[in-house]
């Protein structure tokens, strides 16, 4: 049904209508909507039976998973930056075990300075963890891929992290079309584990593998999340086939047959880039733009095949490693190895900072003309920087930076007993 | 679950070889029909006082409950002893996540079941003192407030021994650990400092808190068949001495762990939504050097330069610890130090 | 927030898209916050805070001199602010030199609220005069909207207050027009 609806409220829908087993989270800006609406649903007997936890710290709420899943239920939790660094080591832990436990991570910067908005530092911190990475566009996708997300995490006993924008997805209220229990029932069977812990049938799982095994473990999981390349494809086609829409598959593409500038992007900047894209072709550049839905596994095949039209590739990204570069115009640049594309790297969006049409035009004019930086920080204030890099160089008791910036910037006060005023 | 053949010998106590006493009066390891929640064939130290406590701990278990147990095990000696890749010693269902996670993982097992209507299967998670006291206290303190369905044996041996025998808030004070030398002013681990564990789990009001020590098997037995009589969040706290990290011989594993408790170091009690409903008498009251001095980590306070200054300090531990559980109370013995 | 999220589904009732979302400052009680709402007959794809409004409703006036409000506004924006004076008493009006005077008004939504749903806030009484002030969505509609989020009796005192709202905005574009002509 048709809803107008908080992005996390979509979401906790969605997600009770996967018949979870065990819910267990603890909160976190900008999840917490989810996981007080699904809460309130257990509590109310309308999602039943469930199991609902309220555990004391992220480690103890990826630790309820795997004990429920290795136990054979049906277990979702959400998280987002800070938080999901606090349970990295459970992170790791559950895709080693190849528990399908799904989780919604509301992509939120990480600290220090702490910051509760939206980038994609959280998702990239445990991009090598083992889990299935899927990126969502808009609510609506981001409620469909979490019905897809229990089906893969289940076919193939690899855990499942749904990735939405917090605070522009998750608060944002817009059109969403809820799916019946019915509908959801089909395209999500039960799960039947693969490694179950049964009295009937007792095994011991998560025993020490030394050198003379591990290689082939963490190989075995690599070659799951290669699988994973094949089905993912296949879900989102029956999820089309019975929802009559499309949601998830591993990239899209947007006005790229005959572009000659490709933007590639994850996550609900698209949008924003596919407006800024029409604006441009309107004045005769020819652009396009590539999303990326599946990040990891990531689809280096698929990438090549929808890049392959254009000479010059923007990736844009909401992430970045420090003291190098872009993370995933790194991964791209892998997959485009051998072809013939000048690749450009913008970091934009850092911390919440809004990513504009306006910016993005005059970006893609830049690029257009062939005067875009190897590297850009979108919107950076160099001038703010260049005032902080000279107070450092006056004086060793420069102060904290973020402190300085925001005291620059007049969102914190001057004090009266500055030693270099 | 096959049967192994065990043999027997003949003594003349209460221990498992002994066909003079009557069926009630046996422990669950005189059966000869016994099937081990783990099994014979792991790696532990000769007089692992861990592996004993384990095994006697979860077959109580099993046998509570008909079979129908899931283990949680926390990273440590008994997991790392108990699962040699390729082989694992368990007969259980048995998971091992990380080190400070098991009572949150036990958590989720318990709630699995009692989601699937499988309240008949019994979840019990298992760690060392490291895993407990330590860098598990977080989540055990969540899982005992939230009552969740879990028995948590601890086997605590007062140390980080299988990383080479460090300090760990259990570690006594005085004891000498990689990380707590015998050097300085005050050797060994410093006094002031420690978790009772017990106490913490006391004071969260749960169910059942009981301690027991491998010296009488047929205690830490029926505290645990007490524990399965129960449901909600249960503690057992069971004192497990290390050769290895003690500093003692291999055949002292149980003489020690009843020294620990005739000195009052280690009081054995069990407790109800925080209130001590039973404390098991010494027998035969014994000073704390009797027991310290047969420990190798305790051997800077004997020998060429004594510290009875130190020995003084533990045995007024052991002296609050009479008072505190009344371990005396039913004595008529003269207290002698 | 709330404001802009009725907007939204009442033009979701109409059969419209909307988009509306908190703007990206700390959402504490007492900060100045900013919610946007986007109202179009397609889809609408872009992520951005509202750059360019066509309209802006001002709840708390005392912001006004503290933030940088009318950034973006166009010439023919609207402008609808909550007090209980005029517009050109509230000491901006150089700013407003150039703007189109008919479509910048003010109204004072927390008396009605007080008046119809004894509460000081305004939310539903401004959104009653929007739909009046710009014809961008019904009364009709808003009120639905209300009645959605706030069950029962809050929910008709408020859907009550944003009539009181629109019949007021109604009748100062009358005036306006009345004045103009002569």
């Amino acid at each position: 049904m048709l809803r107008q609806i908080e992005g996390s409220r979509a979401i906790a829908e969605t997600v009770a209508l996967c018949r979870p087993e065990v819910v267990c989270a603890y909160p976190i800006s900008p999840q917490t909507h989810i996981i007080e609406a699904i809460g309130a649903m257990v509590k109310a007997g309308t999602l039943a039976p469930c199991e609902f936890i309220n555990v004391e710290s992220e480690f103890a709420a990826m630790s309820v998973a795997i004990g429920a899943s290795a136990a054979g239920a049906r277990a979702y939790t959400a998280t987002a930056s800070q938080g999901l660094l606090y349970m990295i080591e459970a992170v790791y832990n559950a895709a080693g075990l190849g528990l399908p436990i799904v989780m919604t991570l509301a992509n939120r910067a990480i600290g220090a300075p702490i910051n509760i908005w939206n980038d994609h530092s959280d998702a990239m911190a445990v991009r090598d963890a083992g889990w299935i990475q899927l990126f969502a566009e808009t609510n609506q996708e981001a409620a469909d891929l979490h019905v897809q997300a229990f089906r893969l995490a289940e076919e193939l006993s690899v855990p499942v992290m749904v990735c939405m924008d917090g605070f522009i997805l998750t608060h944002a209220v817009e059109r969403v079309d809820i799916l019946d229990q019915a509908t959801v029932d089909l395209l999500l069977p039960p799960y039947e584990p693969r490694q179950v812990l049964d009295p009937a049938d007792p095994v011991s799982i998560g025993a020490m593998v030394g050198p003379e095994a591990f290689e082939e473990v963490r190989y075995l999981a690599h070659l799951r999340q290669l699988d994973a390349l094949e089905r993912i494809p296949v879900i989102a086609k029956q999820f089309a086939e019975v929802t009559g829409r499309a949601s998830g598959g591993l990239v899209s593409s947007y006005r790229t047959e005959d572009a000659q500038t490709i933007i590639v992007a994850l996550g609900s900047v698209l949008g924003t880039i596919k407006d800024a894209v029409d604006m441009r072709r309107d004045l005769g550049e020819r652009v396009g733009v590539v999303g990326i839905t599946s990040f990891r596994p990531f689809p280096g095949d698929a990438v090549r095949e929808a890049l392959r039209p254009a000479t010059q590739i923007v990736v844009l990204e909401k992430a970045f490693s420090v003291g190098f570069g872009g993370v995933l115009s790194t991964d791209v640049a892998m997959s485009l190895q051998g072809e013939q594309h000048v690749l450009r790297n913008v970091v934009a969006g850092l911390g919440g900072r809004a990513i504009t049409r306006r910016s993005l035009e005059e970006l893609i004019a830049t690029a257009v003309r062939g005067e875009l930086p190897v590297l850009t920080f979108l919107d950076l204030d160099h001038e703010a920087v260049d005032r902080e890099r000279t107070r450092m160089a006056g004086t060793r008791r420069s102060g904290p930076s973020a402190e300085n910036l925001l005291r620059d910037r007049g969102t914190v006060g001057v004090s009266t007993s500055r030693s270099d005023s | 679950m096959t049967n192994q053949p065990v043999h027997f010998y003949q003594v003349g106590s209460f221990a498992v070889g002994n066909r003079l006493l009557r069926d009630d009066q046996r422990t669950v390891q005189s059966n000869t029909d016994r099937a081990n929640s783990i099994d014979s064939g792991h790696r532990a130290c000769q007089g692992c006082g861990e592996a004993l406590g384990a095994r006697y701990a979860l077959d109580a278990a099993m046998r509570s409950c008909d079979g129908q147990i899931v283990a949680v095990n926390a990273t440590g000696c008994l997991e790392v002893f108990s699962t040699p890749y390729p082989e694992t010693s368990w007969r259980i269902p048995w998971l091992h996540s990380l080190f400070g996670n098991a009572p949150a993982v036990a958590t989720g097992v318990a709630a699995a079941m009692r989601v699937k209507g499988r309240e008949d299967v019994r979840v019990v998670a298992q760690a060392g003192d490291g895993g407990t006291v330590d860098i598990g206290f977080g989540c055990l303190s969540g899982m005992f407030e939230r009552n969740d369905d879990v028995l948590f044996i601890c086997y605590d041996n007062e140390g980080y021994m299988n990383t080479g025998v460090q300090r760990s808030a259990a570690t006594p004070p005085a004891a000498r650990t990689a990380t707590t030398d015998v050097v300085g002013p005050e050797p060994g681990n410093v006094f002031g400092q420690g978790k009772d564990l017990p106490r913490l789990a006391m004071a969260h009001d749960i169910p059942y808190v009981a301690t027991a020590t491998v010296a009488d098997l047929h205690d830490l037995e029926h505290k645990v068949e007490r524990a399965m009589e129960l449901r909600g969040a249960r503690y057992l706290h069971v004192l497990v001495p290390c050769p290895l990290g003690w500093g003692s011989a291999s055949n002292e594993t149980i003489h020690l762990a009843r020294l620990a408790k005739e000195t009052g170091l280690f009081p054995v009690f069990e407790a109800e939504h925080g209130v001590v409903t039973n404390a098991t008498q010494i027998r035969r009251r014994v000073p704390v050097q009797d027991y310290l001095s047969l420990q190798r980590r305790y051997a800077h306070l004997f020998g060429a330069h004594p510290r009875p200054d130190v020995v003084a300090r533990i045995q007024s531990i052991a002296d609050a610890n009479i008072a505190r559980y009344g371990l005396l109370d039913d004595s008529d013995q003269e207290v002698s130090v | 927030m709330t404001a802009a999220e009725i907007l939204a589904v009442a033009a979701f009732a109409e059969g419209r898209h909307a988009q509306a979302f908190p703007s990206f400052g700390s959402e504490r009680t007492g900060a100045p916050v900013v919610s946007y709402c986007r109202i179009d007959d397609a889809p609408i794809r872009t992520r951005e805070p509202v750059m360019a409004p066509d309209a802006l409703i001002v709840q708390d006036v005392t912001l006004v001199h503290q933030v940088d409000l009318f950034a973006g506004l166009s010439h023919d924006g609207y402008v609808l602010i909550n007090t209980s004076r005029r517009f050109t008493e509230l000491g901006f009006e150089d700013h407003f030199v150039d703007f189109d005077q008919e479509r910048l008004l003010t109204c004072p939504a927390t008396e009605i609220a007080l008046e119809h749903v004894g509460r000081p806030m305004p939310n539903a009484a401004l959104l009653g005069g929007f739909a009046a002030f710009t014809g961008q969505i019904t009364l009709d509609a808003i009120q639905q909207a209300i009645r959605d989020r706030f069950s029962g009796v809050v929910g008709e005192r408020n859907a009550a207050a944003a009539k009181a709202a629109f019949e007021f905005v109604t009748n100062a574009k009358e005036e306006f027009l009345h004045a103009s002509t002569n």
